[in-house]
């Protein structure tokens, strides 16, 4: 439980914990409900069109309009869906999404003054629960999120959904080995999977960047972290053009919103991962927090730009770049890695 | 582009230019290569190129396309048939329908009712004059018959109604007299052609 930075800072408390993650809990649902407001304004730009525009000043309030939408809707389930896994899903992927972002440096640390009655004193720290093996455990946590669509899919009575929850599992096999060995030449560089050893690996300024030492892996991670959040090139459990809505065909309301925000809470767990792991993450001095916030949101806006560009490919050809093409690009990059770091 | 190379049937004739698009590799070396070139020419770069400078060209470059509708509404052609119009004469502001019932003998589908009486003057004036939208096609064939481009199709064109018959009296479609300058003359269907003066020909007095 111990990295290097940790010791020079207080101790952290129970009390602590639990507020930052109820910290986590509200500003990433937050953010992840601005994020799609961005997306449409972003998505509507890119195609000459202006997106929600009539509730509040350009639209800004639509959120707010969705989330009425949202929590008033009528929660539905089908006659002959398997009622209590259906519910459990969307819990399941909202869940692992958060529980994820447990483990991955989201805002800086800081003391609540003492002013302030019954919690004055108490230490935030920065990452809510500092494993040492955090890039394992948010990885793995990813990557349990996939049950949700699978358990959705198959337990909805639904044959989009079933073919939906196929995809889950043809895309899960494919994406996850690209993710473990791309980032796992990273790891051999720092010789740690904390997240916090990876930032102190990086602090020299932009030239110590990992990007540098391994932009092999930097692409193949990005590649695997858009197929793990179902992202554009990859979006293939719920492409409407194809299987109406995949997984999600027979949800509505809130057990639909929880899926929703569970996939933009991944983009951003995602995006904190590359930009720790790749792009020096968080600095202390200078702009400090600034310069990971501005990372995070340029990956989130790639995520948005590439779905507004590329098309999206079949499930065997993923299977077949995942397989065929990614892996073994992956193994080739972590034996020459070893070798360089042999020699 | 004008429309002739759309209009010419004659399959076989035209000159086509086939895309070279090479043969697809045979052997493992050459899915390879092609593969290999595919992944590094940066065709897909060149998507991300296109859709940022489309997203700069809305937000500073004035290439937006949204038209934000009930609030904004496109130009509609001259020729357009929408909801008629009722013109009046410009100098003295009288209708310029002269109740010659014309519009009504010609309406197809039986929409337009009217009743003239004889003024004071013993001119006729327009005592009853309505159009059931309910029945109209928007032919055009009154605006077309009109002698004095009295009835014309204006610009409105959102016919919704809360009933399917929805009568339009004659004083809801004519000009509003206080928006007499206002009046666009149509240039639409039985319209007087641009160059109408330089068809008139002088009538020679025997006749």
């Amino acid at each position: 439980m111990e990295t290097t930075l940790v010791q020079n800072l207080p101790e952290v408390t129970a009390a602590g914990v639990i507020i930052k993650a109820i910290i986590i809990l509200a500003v990433i649902s937050a953010i992840a409900g601005f994020g799609t407001f961005i997306e449409r304004k972003v998505l509507a730009f890119m195609q000459r069109r202006l997106g929600p525009m009539h509730v509040g000043p350009h639209g800004i309030l639509q959120l707010v309009a969705d989330g009425i939408k949202l929590f008033t809707k009528e929660d539905i389930v089908p006659q002959n869906a398997n009622p209590i896994i259906f519910k459990v899903a969307p819990v399941i992927t909202a869940a692992t999404a958060f529980i994820a972002l447990a483990a991955v440096p989201v805002f800086p640390d800081f003391t609540i003054p003492n002013w302030i009655p019954l919690l004055g004193g108490v230490f935030v720290p920065s990452i809510a629960a500092d494993v040492n093996i955090g890039i394992l455990f948010v990885l793995g946590m990813m990557a349990a999120g996939l049950y949700g669509p699978l358990l959705a899919g198959m337990s909805q009575a639904n044959k989009w959904g079933i073919i939906g929850s196929a995809r889950t599992a043809i895309q899960f096999l494919s994406y996850e080995v690209v993710t473990g060995l791309s980032i796992l030449a990273p790891i051999m560089l720092v010789g740690s999977l904390s997240f916090v050893d990876f930032n102190d690996y990086q602090a020299g300024g932009v030239g110590s960047w990992l990007i540098w030492q391994q932009p092999v892996a930097f692409v193949l991670f990005l590649i695997a972290g858009f197929a793990e959040t179902n992202r554009t090139p990859f979006d293939l459990l719920e492409h409407e053009a194809e299987v109406v809505s995949g997984y999600a065909t027979e949800y509505s309301g809130m057990r639909w919103g929880m899926f929703f925000i569970g996939e933009y809470a991944n983009m951003i767990t995602v995006s904190i991962i590359a930009a720790v792991v790749f792009l020096g993450g968080y600095s202390v001095e200078g702009i400090g927090w600034l310069t990971i916030i501005l990372k995070v949101a340029f990956f989130f806006f790639l995520m948005l730009w590439v779905r507004a560009s590329w098309p999206h490919i079949r499930p065997d050809q993923l299977m077949w770049l995942c397989w065929k093409v990614l892996m073994p690009i992956a193994v080739i990059n972590i034996v020459i890695t070893g070798i360089v770091m042999m020699v | 582009m004008g429309l002739e190379q759309f209009k010419n049937r004659n399959v076989g004739t035209q000159n086509y230019t086939m895309l070279d698009l090479g043969e697809s590799p045979k052997t493992g070396i050459d899915k390879f290569k092609q593969i290999t070139k595919r992944t590094f020419n940066g065709e897909l770069f060149v998507g991300l190129w296109v859709t940022l400078r489309e997203m700069g060209g809305t937000l500073f470059g004035n290439k937006l396309h949204t038209i934000k509708y009930p609030f904004e509404k496109l130009p509609i052609s001259p020729r357009y048939r929408a909801i008629h119009d009722m013109l009046r004469l410009l100098e003295s502001g009288h209708y310029r329908c002269i109740g010659c019932g014309l519009c009504e003998k010609i309406c197809i589908s039986n929409c337009i009712t009217m009743d003239t009486r004889y003024d004071e003057n013993q001119r006729k004036e327009v005592s009853e004059y309505t159009i059931n939208f309910g029945r109209c096609i928007f032919c055009g064939y009154c605006a077309e018959v009109c002698p004095e481009l009295a009835i014309v199709h204006g610009p409105r064109y959102e016919t919704a109604s809360e009933q399917r018959a929805s009568f339009s009296l004659f004083e809801d479609m004519l000009t509003p007299i206080d928006k007499l300058n206002l009046q666009q003359e149509y240039d639409g269907f039985g319209a007087v052609s641009p160059n109408a003066d330089d068809n008139i020909k002088q009538t020679p007095l025997a006749y």
